[in-house]
């Protein structure tokens, strides 16, 4: 499988009061038109992953790699004007909750529209518009198209955000948490609709998650992040072989519907591992 | 003053009952308000002043004149219903008569209005269009050189007093470079030129096509209109500086960002459309604080307002006349804080739909 | 504890022993922060200089201030030199000894308003948020028509009615002044009055004053501190205002805003006369504002962005 994205040995790093702290520490790997999950509790990096890989690191933190590829073009130090070329046509990223990622004034059509003008002209611009809103299944797109982000529900509105960055047809997506805001009915909903697009269009997916088990149905790898580095790769369907005991005891971790241990495992931390 | 906010209405069918209810209680509180002020007045022309009836008919009166109106104010009844011919009077927008220029208080006033609104209108205007793309400028660029730089601007407008600026302005502009005409509102050749129809020079005259009338209208009123407007300026690049920091740190500023948007865009469509809400308020707070500017700045440009009725009635100590227009300027301040409310609600969409979906 | 630590290390120790230590501690780290801030270090110093112009007016002023020199014929409206930096005005005073005295004028408005508002405002506020119901009530409506009118209109209206003079318009500003820590007070108050130890407080039996006066106020005074700098500027301004319209100070005493008003028509031959005290003005009203900025900055760092 050609590499649309290549990572090699990334890190970001935030000026804080006691030095500069270092908050990924040297992550790697690639990605092709498949699905990678990178699971991670708070604070080990993946979320800044995500944003580093679009150049979205928020000043003053800084990221440098080795190797920053997409698709053979080089990210690392990219002008103002190549990311335009990139980002929202190439390359897109969905956040977490909707009634902070939207803008709150502005309507979800006018949002869309603004999307969609990236690659096509003002009269296709409105068609594509509501036929996304079609393709992500919202019943009643015209009404969508005229509301304000507060007035749907969050299930809607992390579909008008999927609409959103697909719209253009990207190569890669970058999925932060889409579905940590939603209720756990709508959140398979949501992520039945991402999966169908995804396949689709056959698109490269990025899906950061907290969730183990969400992010190994879902994706064919995963990567799993602890303090900043990669401490496990391994391919979904292998997720109960995991050789790191931090994945091994996020693993355990999970309750299974058959039942089984009690009481239920807990994650015994070992320093060594933040190393 | 702080509204209480549209109650949620999820799960009653119609909204609104609520904002009815909550109108209602908007009023309610406006008119406590008001008559808290004339409350206020009320004490200090009654109850303060040394001698309540010399406060009116000033020291000059007869006796007659004296006793007159000591009856007419009541002065012998008790205090409740001194209070309650005061709000009949003034209800009836019956200010008394001012003792200074012999003419009813409400006519002075009305006459004066006119001035102080066309000098606080362009004033605001000035201070809008300078101080939101200032406050801006300062937001994107913080913690820089320049955003200090405009901070240092806004102190200096928050520090000097308005009246020796005046008085510097005409003797720089004035005096020594001749760039502006001096006191007044207009130059006595062209006074007669315009026919009085709003009672704003510059309105009028455009209106009219008495275009060297606009001139020197317009040469007369720039300096203290700038110099107010820099004092609204200072407040509203700062408030404006502080609304667009928040906004630009949402997340939907990132989602723009991953969109592809140009930066541009995102400060001033994206961004400042939502700081835009909070920032009308805002200016229309500073447009009330540009009354209070304006008593000051009158008084050192002659110009003919309310500010400088104000300060001549104050230095005789005419009281119906500073009451009265005490109580005009409250009721604009008032006024002006209930408008700035309004807008909030209508302005942002969530509130203005509340009791929709969410 | 070891006796070796030296004294800044013991102010910014992580674990203080003692209440004492703690207290210390919080001031000094407030103190760096603030010193850290050039624009503040520039305000506290002004600010410090007028009050030391203040006391020692009468030692370092050259002049008196009310007798003018050499009588009426003597030296009237001279330019800035040597022997006058500030010029004279038109009854031969010197302007340097008058702004000096001034300042003593500014400085005694700025602090009895201050000491007069504040813990009026501060009562009001905490009462109204201590006891709710419809003492709030009464007392916020109380509150908001004060601040319903603009403070230099409403004192201008006290002025004129109590009459001129300088302890009529102290009286009059500081009427104007309170409303705002009513208000602040109250907030504070609201966020802590459920909390346990002021239940547990009440338990042991203190009385609703004992509360009020020994709980909940000291918590509202860092807020009330930065608040009351940052008014000071407004209320010399509103001070100046009121000299400048013939209330507050009389003449012959030099209040600045009265000495504006003085030098007015001489502002275009003489400009001196009328520049100098307003200088005065601009440069403690900015003092007060960089300090109170900075102090903001320092106590209430949420209120910076």
């Amino acid at each position: 499988m050609t590499s649309l994205l290549t990572v090699d040995d990334l890190r970001i790093t935030f000026p804080t009061r006691q030095g500069p702290s270092e908050v990924v520490r040297g992550v790697s790997f690639s990605l092709g038109r498949e699905r990678l999950g990178i699971v991670g509790e708070s604070g080990s990096g993946k979320s800044q992953t995500g944003r580093a890989i679009l150049g979205l690191t928020p000043p003053p933190g800084v990221a440098t790699a080795q190797k920053l590829d997409f698709d053979g073009i080089d990210l690392r130090g990219a002008s103002p004007a190549k990311w335009r070329e990139l980002r929202g046509i190439r390359m897109s990223m969905i956040m977490q909750d909707p009634k902070f990622s939207l803008n709150p004034v502005m309507t979800i059509g006018r949002q869309l529209i603004e999307a969609a003008l990236r690659t096509s002209s003002r009269t296709e611009a409105r068609d594509s518009a509501m036929a996304m809103l079609e393709a992500v299944q919202i019943r009643d797109p015209a009404r969508v198209f005229k509301a304000y982000p507060h007035e749907l529900s969050g299930g809607m509105g992390q579909r008008a955000m999927i609409a959103m960055m697909l719209i253009t047809q990207p190569d890669l997506l970058i999925a932060d948490e889409p579905t940590s805001a939603l209720d756990v009915t709508v959140q398979i909903e949501v992520l039945r609709i991402l999966d169908r697009l995804v396949t689709d269009r056959g698109m490269g997916l990025i899906f950061i998650s907290h969730d183990l088990r969400l992010v190994s149905s879902f994706c064919d790898r995963v990567l799993v992040m602890y303090a900043g580095r990669v401490v496990e790769e391994v391919k979904a369907s292998d997720l109960a072989q995991a050789k790191h005991p931090y994945t091994q005891g996020l693993y355990k971790c999970l309750p299974k519907i058959e039942g089984g241990l009690r009481p239920l495992a807990t994650l015994q931390r070992d320093a060594e591992w933040a190393r | 003053m702080a509204l209480p906010s549209p109650t949620q209405t999820e799960g009653r069918a119609s909204a609104l009952p609520a904002f009815l209810w909550n109108a209602t209680k908007l009023l309610l509180t406006v008119a406590v308000t008001l008559l808290g002020l004339l409350l206020v007045t009320f004490l200090i022309s009654h109850v303060i002043s040394v001698d309540p009836v010399l406060a009116v008919v000033g020291d000059r009166a007869s006796k007659s004149t004296y006793d007159k109106m000591f009856i007419e104010m009541g002065l012998d009844r008790p205090l409740y219903e001194q209070f309650w011919i005061y709000v009949q009077k003034v209800l009836s927008l019956d200010f008394g008569k001012s003792f200074l220029t012999k003419k009813d208080v409400v006519d002075d006033i009305a006459r004066a209005f006119p001035a102080t609104l066309e000098l606080a209108t362009l004033a605001i205007i000035i201070g809008t269009v300078i101080g939101v793309p200032l406050g801006i400028v300062s937001a994107v660029k913080a913690g820089k050189p320049i955003d200090q730089f405009v901070r240092i601007i806004g102190l200096i407008g928050y520090s000097a007093p308005i009246f020796w600026l005046g008085l510097l302005g005409l003797l720089v502009f004035y005096a020594k470079l001749d760039w502006i005409s001096g006191p007044g509102r207009i130059d006595i050749a062209y006074e007669y030129s315009i026919t009085p129809a709003t009672g704003m020079l510059l309105v009028d005259s455009a209106m009219q096509g008495q275009w060297e009338a606009f001139r020197n209208a317009f040469s007369h009123i720039i300096l203290p209109a700038s110099l107010l407007g820099y004092n609204a300026m200072a407040y509203i690049s700062r408030m404006t500086r502080s609304f667009m920091l928040t906004e630009l740190a949402q997340e939907y500023v990132i989602t723009a960002r991953v969109k592809g948007v140009p930066e541009w865009r995102i400060i001033w469509v994206h961004a400042l459309r939502n700081a835009a809400v909070p920032l009308v308020t805002v200016i229309a707070f500073s447009y009330g604080g540009l009354l209070e500017g304006s008593v000051l700045t009158e008084t050192v440009f002659a110009w003919p307002g309310l500010g400088l009725y104000l300060t001549n009635s104050l230095q005789v100590a005419d009281m119906n006349a500073v009451l009265g227009g005490t109580l005009v300027i409250g009721t604009i301040f008032v006024g002006l804080n209930l408008l700035s409310d309004l807008l909030y609600n209508v302005l942002d969409p969530r509130v203005r739909r509340r009791g929709g979906k969410s | 504890m070891s006796g070796l630590q030296t004294r800044r290390e013991w102010l910014l120790s992580d674990s203080p022993v003692s209440r004492g230590q703690a207290r210390w501690g919080q001031s000094y780290r407030i103190w760096l922060a603030l010193t850290a801030n050039r624009l503040a270090m520039v305000g506290l110093w002004i600010v410090i200089i007028l009050a030391l112009l203040a006391i020692f007016a009468p030692l370092i002023a050259p002049y008196d201030p009310l007798e003018g020199i050499g009588g009426l014929r003597g030296a009237r409206l001279e330019p800035p030199s040597w022997s006058h930096p500030f010029g004279t005005d038109d009854l031969s005073r010197d302007i340097l000894s008058r702004v000096l005295h001034g300042s003593r004028l500014t400085l005694l408005v700025v602090l009895l308003v201050a000491v007069i508002a504040t813990p009026i405002g501060l009562a009001i506020g905490t009462a109204a948020g201590y006891f709710g119901g419809w003492v709030d009530v009464v007392l916020m409506r109380i509150t908001d028509i004060f601040m319903a009118f603009p403070r230099l209109i409403l004192a201008l209206a006290f002025a004129s009615a109590l009459g001129p003079g300088i302890e009529n318009a102290i009286i009059a500003i500081a009427i104007t002044a309170w409303p705002p820590y009513a208000r602040l007070a109250r907030a504070e108050t609201l966020t802590i009055r459920e909390t346990d130890y002021i239940n547990a407080a009440r338990l042991q039996g203190a009385s609703s004053l004992r509360i009020l006066w020994g709980h909940v106020t000291p918590l509202c005074l860092s807020s009330a501190i930065v608040r009351v700098t940052l008014d000071m500027a407004g209320i010399i301004l509103i001070a100046a205002g009121l000299g400048f319209l013939g209330l507050g100070a009389q003449p012959p005493q030099p209040e600045w805003g009265a000495m504006i008003a003085g030098g007015r028509r001489f502002i275009i031959d003489q400009w001196w006369v009328a520049t100098m005290p307003g200088l005065a003005i601009f440069i403690v009203a900015l003092g007060f504002n960089l300090l109170g900025d900075g102090l903001r900055d320092v106590l209430d760092p949420k209120a910076r962005k």
